[in-house]
């Protein structure tokens, strides 16, 4: 547990609306996600555990708190600071895969590296090490309907690793995909995380967060327990109504 | 009944001595129930009595070997053949805590859940490391240890499940009750609690 934290959530609340209608997706989550690790978030639909990802790849903002990547403060950066940041060190997989279905595998990998100003050229030669890094480097020159969706997944957890970024948040990754299938997917995730990544996985199956090297239950947007940890941090507080 | 119906079920394959079929066991089972050879040698006896092996005298090591008889092979097939029976449930102590923690005055249920919902997960994760680390080999023997090691897997993932759906079902409960005034306020709270109830309760269940 010495190793470097990539992804710390320091006291992060979320309210979304405001007034009668608020609603408070997080309230002081402390969470951390460490090099060479991955762990789970659970917890009921509506417990903030989406919201936390979101927070995490800087798709959305804390009303209060901070989110820190890599020790970067990504409210302290602006949008195209938060952009580029998801261009290089975050990446993001989600459970109907995101692919662009005009363009091929290879295509759809070098398009973060593309967007952040790579040659074309380069590119596409991280996007091969990419793909051949999951298994499919045959499938480089395919469009996404000409993949299966354990493949589509592939091209983006491809997609999610290219250009060695070091914090892959996954929602639900496997969803869409059947039992053995999704367990490839987990395979993978978790060998990446051991390749020295940090990982964050949202689910709701106990059997894919067992995965993991820790896992964290929200409920009603607090932390309320964690397994496999040192110390939890924060303890049980079960039971008020939200 | 089982290791009765286990041992009978390996002596078929081939002649046995008592050790060996501990060992064979547990080469299948990864070591999951452990059997003693005591147990083994006393059911083995069992079996002699009601004519289901016969002991062969002793091999060259000095062993004491048992084969199966007819009436042994018989049986064994049965076993196969017959459904384990559902319609007794074996006693199962999480859902008798949890029935009588709902029932009883100052239990926070909503902390007993989550906590054995973490030691579960544990668990969980125990078993799916288990899993990684199993080889995937063909043999009858590595079929045979991960099919245990899903059953594990699976059965703590069902637990897992109910404790959401008791989760749940408690919290629903417990905010009918504050809706409605008239409905007696006794009873088990889901809310936190003064008390500790389920320090103790952990240790005792995680396995």
């Amino acid at each position: 547990m010495s190793e470097a934290t990539v992804l710390h959530l320091d006291q992060v609340s979320r309210i979304h609306g405001e007034g009668a209608t608020e609603v408070h997706a997080l309230r002081s989550v402390g969470f951390r996600a460490r090099a060479g690790e991955l762990v789970a978030v659970m917890g009921p639909s509506g417990s903030g555990k989406s919201t936390l990802l979101t927070l995490a790849g800087g798709l959305d903002s804390p009303t209060s708190g901070a989110v820190y990547v890599e020790g970067t403060d990504l409210s302290g950066l602006g949008n195209a600071g938060r952009a580029r940041m998801r261009r290089t060190s975050i990446g993001y997989v989600f459970q109907d895969f995101n692919l662009i279905p005009a363009l091929t595998a290879a295509e759809n990998v070098a398009l973060p590296r593309e967007l952040d100003g790579e040659r074309s050229a380069a590119a596409r030669r991280l996007a091969r090490a990419a793909l051949a890094e999951v298994g499919i480097e045959d499938l480089a020159d395919r469009f996404p309907d000409e993949m299966s969706g354990g493949q589509q997944q592939r091209v983006a957890i491809a997609r999610a690793i290219v250009g060695d970024r070091r914090l892959i948040l996954a929602d639900e990754p496997t969803g869409a995909l059947d039992t053995t299938t999704g367990e490839e997917i987990l395979k993978l995730l978790r060998s990446r995380c051991d390749a020295g990544a940090a990982g964050v996985l949202v689910t709701h199956e106990a059997r894919h967060a067992a995965w993991a090297d820790r896992v964290v239950f929200l409920r009603d947007g607090v932390v309320v327990d964690e397994t496999g940890a040192d110390e939890v941090e924060t303890l049980v507080e079960s039971g008020h109504p939200a | 009944m089982t290791i009765r119906s286990a041992l009978l079920a390996l002596l078929e394959h081939k002649p046995m001595y008592g050790y060996q079929l501990r060992a064979e066991f547990e080469r299948r089972t990864g070591a999951t129930w452990p059997l003693n050879v005591g147990q083994v040698y006393t059911t083995l006896s069992r079996l002699e009595r009601d004519g289901l092996v016969e002991g062969t005298g002793v091999d060259e090591d000095g062993h004491g070997m048992y084969v199966v008889t007819a009436a042994g092979r018989e049986e064994a097939a049965a076993w196969f053949t017959t459904p384990v029976a559902r319609s007794q449930p074996p006693r199962d102590e999480l859902a008798i805590k949890l029935a009588l923690a709902v029932t009883v005055p100052g239990v926070d249920v909503g902390t007993v859940i989550q906590h054995q919902r973490s030691a579960t997960m544990t668990a969980l994760q125990d078993y799916t490391r288990l899993k990684r680390q199993a080889s995937s080999g063909t043999a009858d023997s590595d079929l045979a240890w991960s099919l245990v090691l899903d059953s594990l897997v699976f059965s703590a993932e069902a637990e897992i499940r109910w404790l959401d759906h008791c989760e749940a079902r408690v919290r629903r409960a417990a905010a009918e009750r504050a809706d409605d005034p008239v409905a007696p306020a006794a009873g088990p709270s889901a809310g936190p609690s003064a008390g500790n109830p389920s320090a103790a309760t952990v240790e005792e269940v995680s396995r």
